[in-house]
């Protein structure tokens, strides 16, 4: 009984009006819904895929894109980004964030509420939409706020969010403690199919921490997050994904704990789904040492036994999405001292090299999985256009060069902080294309689409 | 022998050499206090800025005494602990320093990490005077040349750290210090200040003991550490009476461990709290000469810094450069 939002409705706008059609030749088509992997062709008509096929012959007014060696995939999807718009332009914007989620290879970004002020309310919601449409080179799907100011005691409205185009609600950054809250936001977003996204940390756990507990706290002399900050609520956030019914999806899973207990939720068929970032499967909390502010996030780099526990995850599928996660941070801010620091790394422009290079070289997923990881399934949890290559589906493509190695070095977002900076990548995305319109080629954007 | 190092962060990068090298060069500088003009020319026309971002006397003056002894020039800075979150930066602070060509700077700060973010940024040589919880190391140096000096070794003697390790800079200095030189370290204190992780963390070389007997039984070293008596509200401890009942130094516990047993402890002290007047003022206390060696290790510390390999002092002969210490 959702009703359709306007970002849903712009989506599916009819492309009759424009003739042009644009074909896709020689590419190895990995389409997972479908279960396409294959050399196959894909011909777009306006904003909508029309058909995928062998050896399709192009007409008169067809323009043909070369895509012989590269791996034609539906449209990444990174619902895990923080767009810093409004309130921290300093930091990233509209316009800049989505330009580094083209150049990363995704057509569609949704977007977390925890700017300044928050999205939690109607007009929030429109603002961002807004802008995107002007401002934006892919898709933006706004995340809407569980509470009122992510204070964590009031309900937001929900339901008029929904109808102005958020697509999920959470309160990022700022878990809810109140269980009482978080049962009530459960129930009440089934009335809209909607997920409810939580950052799983008890705060007063996890109060001053800045690294994961451990070893190598105690010696560095920092305080320590302990991983049971984050799993006593993944448990307890289950339990009431148990009592409620409501559509539960957890973000950025990081301890070995949590992939077990979503393991075990999944398998009494609970309607709960998760999600990790590059960083949870490629660093520890090694990364840290010498205070590396680039390796500061929330939640924090953990050991190698979480590490192994995060990819036998993705490998067996109990993790559903891989995010980036993306929260940029100025210079200025991460060259403070480390207790000092904000939180966060950017990942738009990592995440596809990260996921070819430690999960499809490594042989951890199949590049089919990981298609599925990084488009179909946000498509299917977060109910988006897009995700697949099926007739009339929107004409959102990435072409993934798995040849391709770079180190990487500069960022075409506003912020800089990675902690892969020097890390040398292979595979990265050849080609954004949104709507039918290519956004991005070769690492350069082409222009801003007009869907 | 040379230091490798441009900068004294800690006490874990050093080597066992390193440390025996400032150790033995802190003994001359010790000598020189009993004489009546107390003062070498080595640091002349040389600058050291005391930079404290975290109130200090001791340390503060023990370093002051040190460099005005080796004839540098001393630019105090004290910043208040709010500038940290607000105004210039660190980074920006340094820069500064380094403008008006500061040779050395000391560092206090509040945050872990602080001087390796220093270090990073500036030529000039940093020197960590405490950083947050992490070390504290020319305290750590001057607890290895008191034992040292008490006990003529440091190797296969017993230390009992007690009180609040958890968030001690001068215990994790003392504990690499120790080890290193081959002593065997006991850590001792209420299970909240020593969590699990502290025994795993320093590689298995301490024995952690929540009971005060069975720490200071036999042992060669008390050192106690100060308690923040602030921890109490984060329900660290439930009272200091408590705290002192079953962990405060006084004279029946002090009877536990060996008769000719060193009672140390870094100050300022709490007396009553986490040590008892009769034991700090006691025949086995050498709580002031603690004190006094500060100063000669910190003369060594700077000496040795202003020499080191990265110092662009050219090296006196081939044999210098035959015995490099290796971090």
């Amino acid at each position: 009984m959702r009703t359709v939002p306007s970002a849903q409705n712009r989506a599916s706008i009819d492309s009759s009006a424009l003739n042009d059609s644009l074909l896709i030749k020689g590419g190895r088509v990995v389409d997972p819904r479908n279960k396409l992997n294959g050399m196959m062709d894909v011909l777009i008509e306006g904003h909508h895929i029309r058909k995928v096929a062998r050896n399709i012959h192009p007409g008169e007014k067809t323009h043909v894109l070369d895509a012989s060696g590269l791996v034609v995939a539906p449209g990444l999807i990174d619902v895990h980004v923080h767009l810093r718009e409004p309130g921290q332009e300093h930091k990233e914007t509209i316009a800049t964030g989505t330009a580094a989620a083209a150049v990363g290879g995704f057509t569609a970004v949704a977007c977390m509420p925890n700017t300044i002020p928050p999205l939690d309310n109607v007009s929030q919601i429109q603002y961002v939409l807004m802008k995107a449409q002007s401002e934006g080179c892919v898709r933006v799907y706004p995340i809407g706020a569980i509470s009122k100011g992510q204070e964590g005691r009031e309900l937001t409205e929900i339901g008029a969010m929904v109808r102005a185009g958020c697509v999920a609600i959470s309160d990022d950054g700022k878990p809810i403690a109140n269980a009482q809250l978080f049962r009530r936001a459960l129930e009440y977003a089934r009335i809209f199919d909607l997920p409810v996204i939580d950052h799983c940390e008890e705060p007063d756990l996890a109060k001053g921490g800045v690294m994961n507990e451990g070893k190598l706290a105690a010696v560095l002399g920092l305080k320590g997050i302990p991983r049971q900050a984050e799993y006593i609520m993944v448990a307890r956030d289950i339990a009431l994904c148990e009592l409620t019914g409501g559509r539960l999806h957890l973000a950025h899973v990081s301890t070995k704990e949590s992939v077990n207990l979503i393991r075990e939720a999944k398998k009494h068929n609970l309607p709960v789904t998760a999600e990790t970032c590059p960083h949870y499967f490629t660093l520890t909390e090694e990364a840290v040492a010498g205070y590396n502010t680039n390796a500061k996030m929330n939640p924090p780099l953990r050991t190698e036994e979480d590490r192994d526990a995060v990819l036998e995850g993705l490998a067996d599928g109990t993790i559903d999405i891989i995010a980036s996660d993306h929260a940029p941070h100025t210079l200025a801010q991460k060259s403070q001292e480390f207790d000092v620091a904000p939180f966060g790394i950017i990942g738009l422009e990592t995440t596809l090299s990260l996921v070819v290079t430690e999960l499809v070289q490594k042989k951890v997923m199949s590049l089919s999985a990981a298609v599925r990881a990084l488009s179909d399934a946000p498509a299917r949890i977060f109910r988006l256009p897009g995700g697949h290559l099926s007739p009339g589906a929107p004409a959102d493509l990435t072409f993934i060069d798995l040849k391709a190695k770079k180190t990487v070095d500069v960022f075409v977002s506003k912020s800089q902080n990675s902690p892969f900076i020097g890390h040398m990548l292979q595979g990265w995305a050849h080609t954004t294309i949104v709507g039918g319109e290519v956004v991005m080629s070769k690492g350069r954007l082409v222009r801003k689409p007009t869907f | 022998m040379r230091l490798k190092h441009k900068d004294l962060l800690g006490l874990a990068p050093l080597s066992a050499a390193e440390i025996d090298l400032i150790l033995h060069t802190a003994v001359p500088f010790k000598n020189l206090f009993t004489r009546s003009i107390k003062k070498v020319p080595t640091l002349r026309g040389k600058t050291v800025a005391l930079l404290f971002y975290e109130p200090s006397t001791r340390t503060r003056t023990s370093f002051e005494l040190a460099a005005a002894r080796l004839s540098a020039d001393v630019l105090n800075l004290n910043v208040s602990a709010s500038s940290v979150q607000k105004g210039e930066s660190l980074i920006d602070t340094a820069l500064n320093l380094e403008a008006m060509k500061v040779d050395f700077v000391v560092l206090r700060h509040s945050v872990s990490g602080a001087p390796e973010l220093l270090a990073r940024g500036v030529k000039a040589h940093v020197v960590n005077a405490g950083d947050g919880n992490h070390e504290h190391p020319t305290q750590g140096l001057l607890d290895l040349f008191t034992i040292r000096e008490k006990k003529g070794r440091v190797k296969n003697l017993t230390v009992t750290i007690i009180g609040d390790i958890l968030h001690s800079r001068v215990a994790r200095s003392n504990i690499w210090g120790l080890t290193k030189l081959g002593a065997k370290v006991r850590l001792c204190g209420p299970a909240t200040l020593i969590p699990k992780d502290m025994k795993m963390a320093f590689g298995n070389n301490v024995e952690v003991t929540y009971d005060m007997k069975e720490a200071l039984d036999g042992t060669d070293v008390a050192y106690v550490l100060r308690l923040q008596l602030e921890r109490q509200q984060e329900n660290l401890f439930p009272s200091l009476r408590e705290y002192h009942e079953f962990y405060g130094l006084d004279k029946r516990k002090l009877s536990w461990a060996k008769n000719d047993c060193l009672v140390m402890h870094p100050g300022p002290m709490n007396r009553g709290v986490e040590i008892d007047s009769a034991v700090a003022d006691g025949p086995q206390s050498v709580i002031l000469d603690q004190v006094t060696n500060g100063i000669a290790v910190r003369m060594a510390v700077l000496y040795l810094l202003a020499g080191s390999e990265n110092a662009l002092i050219p090296h006196k002969t081939e044999k210098d450069l035959a015995v490099k210490v290796v971090s």
